[in-house]
């Protein structure tokens, strides 16, 4: 770790303008990523802004249309243990309860979880190649061990995952992200938000430089009958996702009127496929239909040699968790197989 | 009214407050005043050279000390021999800052001294170094053609090299009704017990140092540190009172141990040197090891032909070797057996003992295949096993010291419920999971080695033992206490027993599953030795209550020697130091086993584990939702400890089995996962019921204690049998560890 300035911002506008200063500027959250990578020598800063203290943002409160924001500084296990979230959101309560630990979750916050970075091994080892950390220098998964890297949407340049829990059920939920930057306030929608590699694998989002995220906004459809976070990884708990599954059914009777699915852990952001979610429109709610809906969302994935089982996994555990929706009554903590 | 007997009584770790709240004091515990602070680089490079180590603009920085690296070391020992320890294996020990060869990537190659540990550790990130790098080869699998036999050493004494062949293999394998074989491949583990590897060097003065260390053998250090740096032995003292676990990883002596006392020394200041999590990945480690089995039996099941074969990793500069293929022969008695090991260099670290080594990898091929078999044979697993049991060790030709293995089938078959098993693979179920039941054996040896020990009746009337030996936390200090305790007749709250430090009676390092064994016994020598002094003084008092008496003739009790005959007839321990003129009353005793009789015996401790697991059919996960394991381990002294380390030996075989993992990428010649995020160890959701039970096990000859030791016995059945439950859950038999679940899809 280099040697820093500290400084805590007192409000949103404050970290803003230090952040329009000549140097590298990072904000700090609830530190559970930012410092690792600091002390790991993978992220560099000359100031850190403590976002800690900005009384704005901190809060949970309902929207006009029947939403919800949620605010960026929240924690997230005070996210995942709001009554209005548990309540309308389950599946997004879920998907956090299945994130790391309980500890790091009593850290974390909203704003940071978005922007945590990939668990690539040779992400976090400054000494081998990795065009994210270092644009142009390789891409050492590729050619090395890829059981945790992506399936789908990635590229030579990089073939990393996004491991957020968070955002998977985010993006089912269609959410959206107030922003607020030197040029003012803006909205991004969830699937904007996060990028893939292509050729720039270093950029992960698409929040421009001295950008805060301010809130995460929830639309009034929270499909809390039907529901199921499905995290599949190497051991129960305090692991990554090799695949993950975030699922929002509407029924009628059995028949589906709406449907979401996201998947985590196959791509460099949480994945999810229209013509899927069009085609169970109007179908009946069972595993035939849920395993031709699985077959167009991880179509055009590719496996590489120690990652090819995760086509296979991710069209399984999207049937599984569609079936689990049904059944939101039996969901396991640490969102673990039931049903 | 005697005192109750200690051992036997499931007495609490006594220092378990002090570690629970966070005051029981380890190595890197201990600030003294103007005490440095050392922070290591490593290479980055696997193999090749040094050609640049620019060190000034660390150098420049206020608060920072020194960089020691090849360049500008003390010069030190120059003999390899010098280098050496109790658990070095044949070859030339890996000399830390030696000179700008780069042998494995991770290599210690300088040791930044500052005023704070955040400051050593980011000057060491402003250390320019340059390589010049060299082809490197780190995949065992790619380089097996290039095994070949291991050198013998020292080390092959305790770890025997496989036995010579019996019979004729080929022929009575190519002969035999049922066949089974199979590969097996273990990745590289590492070592991460929860406390890091630290050393704290006190910078005594004329010559004098006192170092905390991280170890498995104060003596062991001590002798290392002494031969390396020309230091009187007297000169050198090694403190290890709390170890937070070791698990083979301090059986040797670490770099941080070298590096700590050469900048002491050199700066004549007091220094740590800590390491952090992914340098635990830059030293020994359990290594890959690729088997091969072919078992051949009879219709009736019984074993005729054993082949186990395996290839293990070792260094450029060490053999290291494990006892992986002995094991079969001295459980099944085949007639026609060939036992193989050999060993491939590569551009390594010389691997280190991790808990229950060779036995954990050895028996998961040999259990896999025998369960197999059983299969082909249509008997049950356990049947099996009865058929093929052995109450001598046909290997050796020569009879256990005990063994009740048998039992341990028996009953643990009983307590788990093995009856209720359909033998048919993938026939029982759990609403969409699959339930398998597996079984395995596990054997490990009951060694003991020589030790000493010191006893001494305080003026209180107290008893105060002493021994070099340390506790790596596995209740060492619970256990003695019991077993000086019982000698003396007092309660253990009267005994004291002092460890963890060289300067204490000689004991061996801490491992092999021998301590209590070994220490127990030069304890219960010093004890009894202890008795008889006593007794003498207290024949020759004044008033003559016990004149003309023999030691027969009398008890130790309550913390006095009261007469068999008439309890209202005694004299207390403080009466007699008060006769003795207040000089407490001392012995040290030496005790060596009697090898002439032992060598007559195979001595070893048994196990049978059952595991129950379910598999969802779909999506592969696994889990270990019940298992017990039933150990025969000769007398158990303290119920409550030992079961702690059989609980311990289970949680590491869900580990060994679906879990741990070192991912080693051989292009780059390093490992990936140097961190506890993902180098995955159990957490509580991955554990279940575990059960343990100890079957009765007499044994007059392993030792007068007739113990001998639980450390491991834990860790060898029980993956397999977990492999075992996974194939009868879902027909798919997974010969490589960890087995992950999408090997199941
Ligand atoms: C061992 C371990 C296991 C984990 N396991 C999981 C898991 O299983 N699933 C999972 O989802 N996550 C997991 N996590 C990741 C964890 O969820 C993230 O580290 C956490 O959400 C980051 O939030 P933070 O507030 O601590 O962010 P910080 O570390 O403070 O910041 C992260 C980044 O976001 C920036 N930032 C933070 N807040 C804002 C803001 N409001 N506006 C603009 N920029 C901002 C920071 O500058 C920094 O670049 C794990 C983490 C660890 C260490
Ligand atoms: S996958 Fe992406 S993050 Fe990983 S090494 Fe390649 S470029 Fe770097």
């Amino acid at each position: 770790m280099n040697n820093f300035n500290y400084l805590r911002a007192s409000d949103v506008q404050d970290a803003i303008s230090q952040s329009a200063r000549e140097a590298d500027v990072k904000y700090l959250a609830g530190g559970t990523n930012l410092i690792d990578l600091m002390k790991y020598n993978l992220t560099r800063a000359d100031i850190l802004v403590d976002i800690n203290r900005i009384s704005d943002h901190r809060e949970i409160t309902e929207l006009p249309d029947g939403g919800l924001r949620l605010g960026a500084f929240v924690k997230n296990a005070a996210t995942a243990w709001n009554h209005l979230v548990e309540e309308h959101y389950p599946l997004l309560s879920k998907a956090i309860l299945a994130g790391a630990s309980a500890q790091i979750r009593n850290m974390a916050t909203n704003g940071g979880n978005l922007l945590q970075r990939t668990r690539c091994y040779y992400f976090y080892d400054a000494n081998v190649p990795c065009n994210k950390r270092e644009p142009g220098s390789g891409c050492s998964a590729i050619t090395g061990y890829q059981r945790i890297m992506a399936i789908l949407g990635t590229t030579e340049h990089c073939i990393a995952v996004f491991p957020s829990d968070m955002c998977v059920a985010l993006a089912a939920l269609d959410a959206v992200v107030q922003v607020e930057g030197p040029q003012g306030m803006r909205s991004i929608h969830f699937a904007d938000f996060h990028r893939l590699p292509g050729d720039t694998p270093h950029i992960d989002n698409n929040l421009k430089p001295g950008e805060i995220i301010t809130g995460i906004d929830l639309p009034a459809k929270g499909f809390s009958k039907n529901y199921s976070y499905l995290k599949l990884r190497d051991r129960n708990s305090y692991a990554f996702a090799l695949v993950s599954v975030a699922t929002g059914l509407e029924l009628d009777g059995e028949t589906i009127t709406d449907a979401r699915i996201a998947l985590g852990g196959v791509a460099h952001k949480p994945w999810r496929v229209a013509a899927a979610e069009d085609f169970l429109k109007g179908k009946t709610a069972s595993g035939e239909n849920f395993r031709q809906a699985a077959e167009i969302i991880v179509q055009g994935a590719v496996g590489y040699e120690h990652n090819a089982f995760k086509i296979e996994l991710a069209k399984r555990a999207i049937v599984r968790n569609c079936m689990m929706a049904l059944h939101p009554e039996s969901q396991l903590p640490g969102a673990q197989p039931s049903a | 009214m005697s005192t109750i007997p200690s051992i036997g009584q499931s007495v609490s770790r006594l220092e378990g407050k002090l570690k629970v709240t966070g005051t029981a004091k380890y190595a890197g515990d201990y600030q003294v005043p103007g005490l440095l602070y050392g922070y290591v680089i490593n290479s980055i490079i696997t193999k090749g050279k040094i050609i640049r180590f620019d060190t000034s603009k660390a150098t420049a920085l206020p608060g920072v000390i020194a960089v020691f690296n090849h360049t500008n070391r003390p010069s030190l020992a120059w003999f390899s021999m010098q280098y050496t320890d109790m658990d070095a294996p044949p070859g030339s020990p890996f000399r830390p800052l030696r000179d700008e060869e780069i042998l494995y990537n991770g290599q210690p190659i300088g040791l930044v001294v500052a005023e704070t540990f955040e400051l050593a550790r980011y000057a060491a990130t402003l250390v320019e170094v340059e390589y010049e790098t060299e082809a490197f080869e780190t995949d065992l699998r790619n380089n097996a053609s290039e095994a070949r036999s291991p050198k013998m050493g020292m080390a092959t004494m305790l770890k025997p090299l496989p036995p010579r062949p019996k019979g004729n293999f080929e022929k009575a394998f190519e002969q035999s009704f049922a066949q089974s074989s199979g590969e097996y491949y273990h990745g590289t583990e590492h070592h991460n017990p929860l406390e890091l590897f630290a050393t704290t060097t006190i910078y005594e003065g004329k010559g004098k140092l006192t170092i905390y260390d991280k170890t498995q053998g104060t003596i062991n250090s001590q002798l290392y540190v002494a031969n390396i740096f020309g230091l009187k032995y007297k000169n050198v003292r090694v403190i290890a009172p709390y170890v937070g676990g070791a698990f083979g990883s301090g059986l040797r002596p670490q770099y941080q141990l070298f590096l700590s006392v050469m900048a002491a020394l050199e700066l004549k200041r007091s220094v740590l040197v800590t390491l952090d999590r992914s340098q635990m990945f830059t030293f020994g480690h359990r290594p890959p090891t690729i088997q091969s089995t072919r078992f051949g039996a009879d219709e009736n099941g019984k074993v005729t032909a054993l082949n186990h074969a395996a290839i293990a990793e070792t260094s450029r500069f060490e053999d290291y070797t494990e006892v992986v293929v002995n094991w079969s022969h001295m459980l099944y008695p085949a007639e026609n057996t060939l036992m193989q090991y050999k060993l491939v260099e590569l551009d390594v670290f010389t691997p280190l003992d991790m808990r229950a080594p060779g036995g954990s990898t050895g028996l998961h091929a040999i259990e896999s295949t025998m369960d197999d078999l059983s299969y082909k044979l249509k008997i049950d697993p356990l049947e099996l096993r009865l058929i093929n049991y052995s109450d001598t060790d046909v290997s050796l030709n020569r009879p256990y010291s005990s063994k009740e293995l048998r039992q341990c089938y028996l009953h643990g078959a009983e307590k788990f419920g093995w009856k209720n098993r359909n033998p048919e693979p993938r026939s029982m179920r759990n609403g969409n999971k699959l339930v398998g039941y597996g079984m395995a054996t596990g054997i490990w040896e009951a060694n003991s080695l020589p030790a000493r020990a010191e006893a001494i009746i305080t003026r209180d009337g107290k008893l105060h033992v002493n021994s070099a030996v340390t506790d790596i936390g596995t209740g060492t200090l619970t256990v003695m206490s019991q077993i000086a305790a019982d000698e003396l007749g007092l309660r253990v709250e009267d005994v004291t027993f002092s460890y963890g430090d060289s300067q204490k009676p000689f004991a061996p390092i801490q491992g092999g599953s021998f301590t209590v064994s070994t220490v127990g016994s030069a304890i219960k020598a010093a004890g009894s030795a202890l008795r008889k002094k006593l007794f003498k003084i207290a024949v020759s008092m004044e008033g003559a209550l016990l004149k003309g008496l023999e030691i027969e003739d009398v008890r130790f009790e309550n913390g006095c020697i009261v007469l068999k005959t008439d309890p209202f007839t005694f004299i207390s321990f403080t009466d007699i130091i008060e006769a003795n003129g207040g000089t407490p009353v001392k012995v040290i005793k030496f005790s060596v086993p009697n090898l002439l009789k032992l060598k007559k015996y195979s001595r070893a401790t048994h196990a049978a584990a059952f595991v129950e697991v379910e598999v969802d059919e779909e999506l592969g996960i696994i889990n270990v939702t019940r298992a017990l394991t039933a150990v025969a381990a000769g007398r158990i002294i303290n119920p409550k400890t030992a079961r702690s380390q059989i609980l311990g030996g289970m949680v590491w075989s869900i580990s060994k089995a679906l879990r741990e993992e070192t991912i080693n990428d051989s292009l780059l010649g390093k490992y990936m996962n140097q961190n506890l995020s993902e180098y995955h160890i159990p957490v509580h959701a991955d554990i279940h019921d575990l059960d343990v039970i100890f079957v009765e096990e007499k044994d007059d000859i392993v030792n007068e204690l007739g113990t001998k030791g639980v450390g491991e016995i834990g860790l060898v059945g029980m993956p397999p049998a977990i492999a075992n439950a996974v194939y009868h859950a879902t027909g798919k038999r997974i010969n490589q560890f960890p087995i992950h679940f999408d090997y199941l899809l």
